[in-house]
């Protein structure tokens, strides 16, 4: 498991590099490591020149209501989004609804959100998950909140891009309908992948190791972006960024 | 609607909103009227149906608790952080309530659709997932403009009886102010009539400025306007107040168990002091 603050950091760097060259980057208020990862993006490049943190008062642009955020991606305004879910498939299929036979779930998880719908239409949705065992990454999902893959006939502008968690990113290959195993990181080794993944997916003997994180850009999250993080997610920045002499005292 | 503070208490308010109401809430970002919900449980509301726009969060998970909801309809019920919501989570495991499971654009579709006097509002994605399969209105149609197959989901109108929220600030005339927070026009323009606990009464006009008057939801749509001060608490609020992390916390704690909830409720609900 990613317990430590230097792994988080480490998955934070990486999704900012995903996060490159797109000019739109919308994230859920309950993910700060994605919702970091735009911020440290947008201060390192410039882009995604638009992060807006749902939910958030100060980093939320929207003037539209609720339905904007919909209409925004429906009409392909938005390039970024991050999807999870307490199972994901080998098809990256993902369940936000619950464990068990529907409705009678058990257990019950919030509810599908927004998925459904955004996973059509946002070009790259990047599946993020920490938690890596055969619990959450599951031949098949229980429950289908949104499906990875559509048939010709379904409009579909957008769907999975890969699949970020604590031992690994997957990319998703899309003729193939299966992951494949992009980069393992440092803490983990293929064999604890294939131990604790449910789905097949592709993968080389030679897949190497996740890239550490630049020094540049981890020094500007530690520096300037960390103020940013603790104003949209005070409890996560208060476990990842270490209290210093020159720091508020910890309330 | 002229808005009458002297005399017309939360509970006042709680029991203009009847029995087997049909109301739409917003998300928790949003604007919750927690005052009112809590008058609702004193007075032993039945047989509600909620409409979570598109989710919701405390409100819902007392109310269930609290045994006043027949039907939620919503595309989630969270507590973010603080983890599953107890009663909630309860519920549906015992198959105590009906569950209307949605996708957040859905349940803005549907609202749309009411505002508008049309019977669905069409809609993207969805097709393929498991909450299409189970949803009781959906119905997947062909896009009459489409020369070739092009299906699409249809989303039939939702009119809420009545549409529940906290606004910073009403004014004598009924017109409340929502700030940049259009999805509570949504609401209300949606539903009925628009139920509002206010921070505060404005004794000027709200529509004596135009940057004033774009916020505003005019009193045509408000049913009923109650002053209630800090009215979303202990949720967060847009205009003022941060969550109250202590007694989140202290919820998570005690309502693990059904004397646990009960306890809460005598504590923090049933006990609470009802002069507005």
């Amino acid at each position: 498991m990613t317990n430590n603050a230097d792994d988080k950091k480490a998955l934070i760097c990486l999704i900012a590099n995903l996060l490159r060259d797109c000019n739109h980057v919308a994230v859920g208020a309950a993910s700060p490591i994605p919702g970091a990862a735009a911020l440290l993006a947008k201060a390192a490049w410039g882009t995604p020149r638009f992060v807006n943190i749902l939910g958030s008062v100060a980093n939320n642009f929207f003037t539209g209501g609720g339905g904007e955020l919909f209409d925004c991606a429906a009409q392909g305004r938005i390039d970024a989004f991050f999807l999870g879910g307490g199972q994901i498939d080998g098809k990256a299929n993902i369940n936000l609804m619950g464990r068990g036979e529907y409705p009678n779930s058990s257990p019950r998880w919030p509810g599908t959100f927004g998925s459904a719908y955004l996973y059509f239409l946002i070009p790259k949705v990047i599946l993020f998950r920490e938690e890596h065992t055969r619990r959450t990454l599951v031949e098949k999902v229980d429950f289908i909140s949104a499906p990875g893959l559509s048939d010709a006939s379904t409009y579909r502008k957008g769907g999975p891009y890969g699949l970020l968690t604590s031992k690994a990113f997957f990319h998703f290959d899309k003729e193939k309908e299966r992951f494949r195993l992009a980069s393992i990181h440092p803490s983990s080794s293929l064999e604890d992948i294939l131990d604790n993944t449910g789905f097949t997916f592709d993968y080389s003997k030679e897949t190497p190791l996740t890239s550490p994180p630049d020094p540049a850009l981890l020094d500007l999250l530690n520096r300037e972006v960390r103020e940013k993080v603790a104003e949209v997610y005070p409890n996560f920045a208060d476990t990842i960024f270490p209290v210093t002499s020159d720091a508020e005292q910890v309330k | 609607m002229p808005v009458d503070t002297e005399d017309f208490s939360i509970d006042d308010f709680a029991k203009a909103i009847p029995d087997g109401a049909k109301i739409a809430i917003p998300a928790d970002y949003a604007g919750v009227s927690m005052a009112a919900t809590r008058a609702l449980i004193r007075r032993r509301a039945k047989n509600i149906h909620l409409v979570g726009v598109p989710t919701s969060g405390l409100q819902a998970e007392l109310l269930i608790g609290a045994g006043c909801v027949k039907t939620f309809e919503s595309s989630a019920l969270t507590l973010g952080e603080y983890g599953p919501a107890p009663r909630f989570t309860k519920a549906v495991r015992e198959g105590s309530i009906h569950l209307i499971d949605a996708t957040c654009p859905a349940i803005h579709a549907g609202l749309q659709a009411s505002q508008k006097g049309i019977p669905f509002m069409p809609l993207r994605g969805i097709l393929g997932s498991d909450v299409l399969k189970n949803h009781p209105g959906w119905k997947v149609i062909q896009n009459p403009f489409a020369i070739d197959d092009d299906p699409i989901v249809a989303i039939p109108a939702i009119q809420p009886d009545i549409a529940l929220f906290h606004a910073p600030l009403a004014d004598r005339d009924g017109n409340v102010w929502v700030g940049r927070k259009r999805e509570l026009v949504n609401m209300a323009h949606a539903s009925k009539a628009a139920f509002v606990t206010v921070d505060a009464i404005s004794e000027t006009s709200l529509f004596e400025t135009e940057e004033r008057a774009a916020g505003v939801l005019p009193a045509l749509y408000v049913g009923k306007v109650c002053l209630a001060p800090n009215g979303s608490w202990p949720l967060p609020f847009w205009n003022g107040a941060e969550v109250d992390d202590a007694h989140m916390r202290r919820y998570m704690e005690m309502t693990r168990s059904d004397a646990g909830f009960k306890e809460y409720l005598d504590q923090f609900v049933l006990q609470e002091s009802v002069t507005a």
